[in-house]
């Protein structure tokens, strides 16, 4: 095949035994790769109600076709499986140089398969495909795991693996690729500990393929010009990257603060990517293939917070900085460091220390329950707390169940910022009003990277909209969340779509792999896809009433600021939503938008009818 | 005019486009390892430096080549492998001090930078300019301009 490589191994860890499949071009053509591809995999092959802990819960990595073409920012694969946090899809995207290594080794996808009955890594080299002991890296952190197992291997291997975190089975732990990548969200890192695979390891020298040489250079310097023309992907995100957002979100008077009772941070200048660019961060430096160079590593020398190490991100800055009240860009940096070392998902991390801190000051966590006090800005807290977690250790039990346990833990499951039980990201829906939608809509529970609405509603990008206005939202939220899976799906990474669009992937798509794929095939597919893992989401359980926010915010006004007064008008939105998805008032699609889409032979509930 | 690759590492950020468009232009297909040149990433020390053929005044893979099969242009100061004469004795790798001459398994051939015939495909898609394709002669003059830049704003810096 062009684009794709043509091969997936299906890896069985109880049986310890590897077969390598062909890819089913049918298959590939309508889901893409990746994230389609993988929640395809899924819903044929684990039956509902898997228990995600359980060995019949599978565990997919997966490229997409134009991981490790040179496509723009094309360095990305997803982590696909059953969540332990929210009970629905897990797709969790990362970038780094782990990546593109499986394309080179010969595989498009890894399918991993029941319980090792002790600790193992899979080597893969170069289509060789072997299951190796891994008692001597379990229990240790991602850094020297990493080291470990690239000394035994080969100095060019790339390693993706899971910290203390992921083996204590913490329910929003990461799998961490090249030290300092994470598929983060959803605890695709506990998963990939309950089957005791400690890491994946990977070297490849082989070719990825490319139909027409001619047309895809074209299509690949045409997006380049526009990556690098456009003052978000050339300029905002390489000069101050994710972080860029603090004060224009703050500005907005919607940067969640005190576990959302106000959308404003009287101190967000100390931990803004302006600061940050000035004081810690190192360089910048790129993902695979990637024109936008947004990753940044940084280093500390403060004694008590030394360390170096990639991030602060933006979404980080806000789960260590503003949810929790405290404003120490060094803590929040060196918390971000033992996140990546023991490997645990910073965003819900920083949510659930928030919610616990409101639970504690108002007395709904007694005093006596915790070890540690949990009290709103207290940056010596971070570290301990995030260690405790992955180790599970005192109030750490409860806290690495994730904000919406631990609030009904303690009757107070409403200050849980969290949709499906995931914790919402750093923007507060009740100053952006789309993307409280898309929160209330997305797969996987609170989620920003799936409907990425503060694009047009913040940035102005492609179009300013007014982020107070629930006018024609829904339109955005369904546009982006189908060009985002496409995008996803690809292989290429979300960030590309502050300057390029749906067409332009298509253009990459169709000299990469030889297909056709007019605009509307490829958006047809992100559609297809969105509506695939709704279908599997409604299979395990969910119903319309998922479809929500928190009271907070769509009961309290916000507080002050530039959205004072404002709720999310939801039910409005939600109605809008899913006719222009052409769903049921239930939120189920209907037969006639299932035929559309070629779902047809998933009937409603069951997708796993289809062979 | 002779012209030369002039590599700023310090605007390298280790994503090796060079790489793939390298490989996708001499060899038809994405692959980093067939590429002519490679990005040396230290990512613990933030150090990356795009390493190719340094096209040398005094080629040793010429010097050693037994057929004459290495030529340097006097015109682009390219050195090039002159195919037809080549017998794939691969001598030039093991002479080149930079690990530039590789050995194609699929083409059965030593392949090295040609300079794309005066236009670099790695110059054209480097985001950031760390390579750049310049006049020879200048070349210095440029780069010893920004060090006085970097002066410069270090000296702003410190005047208060």
């Amino acid at each position: 095949m062009y684009g794709w490589i043509g091969k997936l191994a299906r890896i069985d860890l109880t049986k310890k035994s590897v077969v390598v499949e062909d890819l089913d071009p049918k298959m590939a053509e309508e889901y893409i790769g990746a994230r389609g591809l993988g929640t395809k995999i899924l819903c044929k092959e684990v039956k509902p109600g898997t228990d995600p802990f359980s060995p019949d819960n599978k565990l997919i990595f997966a490229t997409g076709p134009l991981t490790g073409t040179g496509a723009i920012s094309s360095g990305r694969y997803n982590v696909i499986t059953k969540s332990p946090l929210t009970g629905y899809i897990a797709a969790s995207n990362s970038g780094g140089y782990f990546p593109a290594e499986i394309k080179y080794a010969g595989f498009d996808a890894f399918i991993f398969e029941g319980k090792a009955d002790e600790p193992v890594y899979v080597w893969v080299n170069n289509g060789k495909v072997e299951i190796r002991c891994a008692k001597h890296v379990w229990g240790k952190d991602t850094s020297e795991t990493t080291d470990i197992l690239v000394a035994e291997t080969d100095p060019d291997a790339k390693v993706a693996c899971i910290g203390p975190a992921g083996e204590n089975q913490v329910l929003f732990s990461c799998v961490i690729n090249d030290k300092g990548r994470a598929a983060g969200r959803s605890g695709v890192g506990a998963v990939m500990g309950s089957k005791n695979l400690k890491a994946v390891v990977v070297r490849g020298t082989g070719d990825v393929k490319i139909s027409d040489m001619k047309a895809f250079r074209e299509a690949m310097a045409a997006s380049f010009k526009k990556i690098r023309e456009h003052p978000v992907t050339s300029q905002g995100l390489p000069t101050y990257g994710t972080p860029v957002l603090v004060n224009v979100v703050n500005q907005h008077g919607a940067f969640p603060t005190r576990n959302f009772q106000t959308g404003v941070f009287d101190r967000a200048e100390k931990i803004s990517g302006e600061t940050l660019s000035e004081t810690l961060l190192v360089r910048k430096r790129a993902c695979f293939a990637c024109p936008i160079a947004c990753g940044r590593p940084t280093a500390v020398t403060t004694e008590k917070y030394a360390g170096k190490g990639e991030g602060p991100e933006y979404e980080v800055i806000w789960a260590f900085g503003a949810t929790c009240d405290i404003d120490d860009l060094e803590a929040i940096t060196k918390a971000n460091y033992i996140c990546n070392e023991l490997g645990i998902d910073p965003i819900t991390m920083g949510s659930t220390l928030a919610c616990a801190m409101e639970l504690y000051e108002k007395g709904y966590i007694p005093k006596d329950a915790t070890d540690i006090p949990l009290r709103f800005g207290d940056a010596d807290l971070l570290i301990e707390a995030v260690r405790k977690t992955a180790y599970k250790e005192g109030i750490g039990e409860l806290l690495a169940k994730g904000s919406y346990r631990l609030a009904e833990e303690f009757g107070h499951p409403e200050l849980s910022m969290s949709t499906k039980k995931q914790e919402y990201p750093a923007y507060d829906p009740r100053g952006s009003k789309g993307i409280g939608l898309n929160y209330a809509t997305s797969n996987r529970g609170g989620c920003h990277v799936r409907g990425y609405t503060i694009s047009p509603e913040m940035l102005g990008v492609p179009e300013k909209l007014d982020p107070l206005s629930k006018e024609n939202k829904a339109f955005w939220v369904k546009a982006f969340q189908d060009v985002t899976a496409l995008v996803d799906s690809s292989g290429m990474c979300l960030f590309t779509t502050f300057a390029l669009g749906a067409p332009d992937v298509a253009s990459m798509l169709e000299p990469a792999t030889g297909i056709p794929f007019s605009t509307e095939k490829a958006l047809l597919a992100g559609e297809r896809i969105w509506n695939l893992e709704r279908l599997y989401n409604m299979r395990e359980g969910l119903t319309k009433d998922d479809d929500n926010l928190v009271p907070r915010l769509v009961e309290e006004g916000m507080p002050e600021g530039p959205a004072a007064g404002q709720v999310v008008e939801l039910d409005e939105m939600l109605a809008e939503y899913y006719a222009l998805r052409g769903w049921s008032d239930k939120g189920e699609p209907t037969p006639e938008t299932l035929d559309r889409l070629n779902l047809g032979k998933c009937k409603s509930r069951c997708v796993c009818e289809e062979a | 005019m002779e012209k030369l690759l002039l590599v700023e590492h310090e605007k390298c950020t280790a994503c090796r486009i060079c790489e793939l468009v390298c490989s996708a232009k001499h060899c038809g297909v994405i692959n980093p390892v067939k590429a002519r040149i490679t990005v040396a990433t230290f990512l613990e020390d933030n150090f990356f430096f795009p390493v190719t053929c340094q096209h040398c005044e005094e080629p040793l893979c010429k010097d050693v080549c037994p057929t004459g099969a290495i030529v340097k242009n006097p015109e682009t100061g390219a050195v090039v492998i002159e195919e037809s004469k080549c017998i794939g004795c691969r001598m030039c790798s093991a002479a080149c001090p930079f690990g530039a001459i590789s050995y194609c398994s699929a083409d059965r051939k030593v392949v090295k930078c040609d300079l794309c015939e005066g236009e670099p495909e790695c110059v054209m898609f480097c985001p950031w300019d760390a390579i750049k394709y310049v006049d020879a002669d200048s070349a210095m003059v440029r780069k010893r301009r920004d060090v006085g830049d970097k002066l410069k704003r270090a000296l702003q810096e410190v005047k208060v």
